[in-house]
């Protein structure tokens, strides 16, 4: 009897529910298919997702025709989605992967085309009351690497206050371009992550944990670098000067865990796409990745 | 339905589309349960039977699902993350939660008990979505700063955040047996000079016993199939916790964080999916021995 009347309720609200989802669905669709309005779907790297949103935004004012429609939810989320034609453009901190781009052909029968919008200089963050200034990227590598000797931040010449020694990995999850190219740049050789980081979901979630956490060590797009952390400047090797990630040092690759930002279609890009993506690599498009904290093309033609 | 009694025949009509529409209703919950079942292991039975290794699943912590080196699905870790947050999560609900049912149904005043329901009610109306973003924002600092650790989303925090969430089942099913014991019970222990204690003790408890276990049954049953809260509160890390303080990654979590990447019946997939089937097991064997034991109940 007891089980029943939690069931009933349950039900209920389950039913109350469905009426309202059902209630909505119309209303839904009636707005996004406005009279004469196109929709550019975009999805994909949540390192992009500011970006791509402050891109969407102005392009409202420029062309009201057309609204695009971003969403976030990592680079792998977004090509997941173009490889099954359910949106139309994917945003990717890393390239596709060879068996991406063949299952991709093989869902929608067009190759993927990628388009370089930007740069990300990968920013090595780490609280502002750790008194460590830069950081090699053999040592990132034993920070993070599984089997790294790197764990406690006194083997680092760094001293913490007592109990909070133990240096607090903080990832993303395994879906992220950031990930990935964390993995393929400082990793390398395949090699996979230490066993028990904390993998946050967003590029800010690393950024705001590193934030609350004296111990912690993490890494996340450039544009997100708030005053509650700091950035740490990186160096090739022991022994070689170490770079701040900024436009400037990606630009001249002295920063050294720099990446391009891509767009990807479905095939070559056509009708609204193309003139969307003509947008963002013209100059007005352009001035939005500088304003956003990312790195635009250098001006005379882009590399590649 | 006197035969006597003229209808119009849309009544009968309408009255028979009611039923059915009623019954399809009832109906519907079964045939959703079983339609869910058969789709999470058909999306996981593929890789299930050919080439994935129950051992390595069972009994190994490497879980590499997008290593480049060598993938390895091996969900110790995750079964360990979930078993311990429920674990602590119960061992500070059931007191907690047993004795509010006690206070509610036995000690308090009607208004007092009037009050305290609809608090608790709230208390069950928060979503977890909410509970996750107290545990990330709000208990993160205060545990580093009251246990000296260096991060605060760890079992603890998950646990804590868990048994606040299962509470409000353990509370509202356990006052509800406890008021189904007749009154003759209580009148008949006092009329012996009993205590209260001895009352609640001695007679109450032994006599709602199994509707008590099915309120801490449910309570488990929640914490187990928590996601959103427990993802954002035990920090989310691979690791087999050797205390409170270690950081840890639930089944649940595993799946909510990983399965919008993993690219369609791809073995990372159905790997999700073969958790999928592991927790709807737990839930459901949870689920059926809380159903048992009221049975139990009813059937004397």
């Amino acid at each position: 009897m007891i089980f029943r009347c939690a069931f009933s309720r349950s039900r209920r609200a389950a039913a109350m529910l469905l009426a309202a989802a059902l209630a909505c669905l119309p209303a839904a669709c009636s707005r996004s298919r406005g009279p004469g309005k196109t929709i550019i779907q975009d999805s994909g790297s949540d390192t992009m997702v500011n970006l791509a949103q402050a891109w969407a935004e102005e392009y409202a004012k420029v062309e009201p025709a057309v609204s695009v429609e971003v969403s976030g939810g990592g680079s792998g989320t977004g090509i997941a989605a173009l490889s099954s034609a359910t949106v139309d453009i994917a945003n990717c901190s890393r390239r596709f992967q060879p068996q991406e781009i063949a299952q991709a052909k093989k869902n929608t029968g067009k190759d993927p085309h990628e388009v370089m919008v930007g740069f990300d200089a990968l920013a090595v963050y780490i609280h502002k009351q750790n008194p460590m200034e830069q950081i090699t990227l053999d040592q990132l590598a034993e920070i993070y690497a599984e089997g790294g000797k790197l764990t406690k931040w006194s083997q680092l010449g760094v001293k913490m206050p007592p109990g909070s020694d133990e240096i607090i990995r903080v990832s993303r999850q395994s879906n992220s371009g950031t990930y990935f190219y964390f993995r393929e740049a400082i990793l390398g050789n395949g090699r996979d992550f230490k066993l028990g980081s904390r993998d946050m979901q967003g590029s800010k979630d690393v950024v705001e944990l590193v934030a609350n956490t004296p111990s912690a060590i993490g890494y996340s797009g450039m544009g997100y670098n708030t005053p509650e952390v700091k950035a740490l400047r990186v160096s090739k090797k022991a022994g070689d000067p170490a770079y701040p990630p900024t436009v400037e040092t990606t630009l001249d690759h002295t920063y050294p865990i720099a990446r391009p930002l891509f767009m990807y279609t479905l095939g070559e890009p056509a009708g609204a796409t193309r003139k969307y993506i003509d947008w963002i690599l013209s100059e007005a498009g352009q001035k939005i990745v500088l304003e956003s904290g990312y790195v635009p093309l250098p001006k005379a033609g882009a590399p590649r | 339905m006197l035969p006597a009694m003229k209808r119009p025949r849309w009544e009968i009509l309408a009255e028979s589309a009611t039923e059915s529409l009623i019954r399809l209703c009832g109906v519907s919950a079964i045939l959703f349960v079983f339609g869910i079942f058969f789709f999470v292991f058909r999306e996981g039975s593929q890789f299930l039977f050919h080439g994935f290794n129950l051992r390595e699943f069972f009994f190994s912590q490497e879980w590499y699902p997008t290593s480049e080196r060598h993938v390895r699905y091996g969900a110790l870790a995750l079964i360990a993350g979930t078993a311990s947050v429920t674990v602590l999560a119960m061992a500070l609900a059931v007191p907690f939660g047993i004795g509010a049912a006690i206070f509610l149904s036995e000690f308090c005043g009607p208004r007092a008990k009037e009050t305290l329901k609809v608090v608790i009610e709230l208390l069950a109306a928060i979503p977890s979505v909410v509970w996750g973003f107290i545990g990330l924002t709000v208990m993160n600092p205060v545990i580093i700063n009251l246990f000296h650790t260096p991060i605060g989303l760890n079992v603890l925090n998950g646990g804590l955040i868990l048994a606040l969430m299962s509470v409000p089942i353990i509370v509202s099913i356990g006052e509800d047996s406890l008021k189904a014991v007749p009154d003759s019970y209580r009148e008949a222990a006092i009329a012996l000079g009993v205590t209260r204690w001895q009352l609640i003790y001695r007679v109450l408890l032994p006599a709602a016993k199994n509707g008590l276990l099915a309120a801490v049954l449910l309570g488990v049953g929640r914490a187990v199939g928590e996601t959103m809260a427990v993802l954002m509160a035990t920090g989310h890390a691979v690791k087999i916790p050797t205390s409170l303080m270690d950081s840890v990654r639930t089944l649940t979590a595993t799946i909510a964080a990983e399965l919008g990447e993993a690219p369609v019946h791809s073995d990372h997939y159905q790997v999700l999916f073969i958790i999928g089937i592991l927790l709807f097991s737990i839930t459901f064997a949870v689920n059926l021995t809380a159903d048992l034991i009221v049975r139990g109940v009813r059937g004397k």
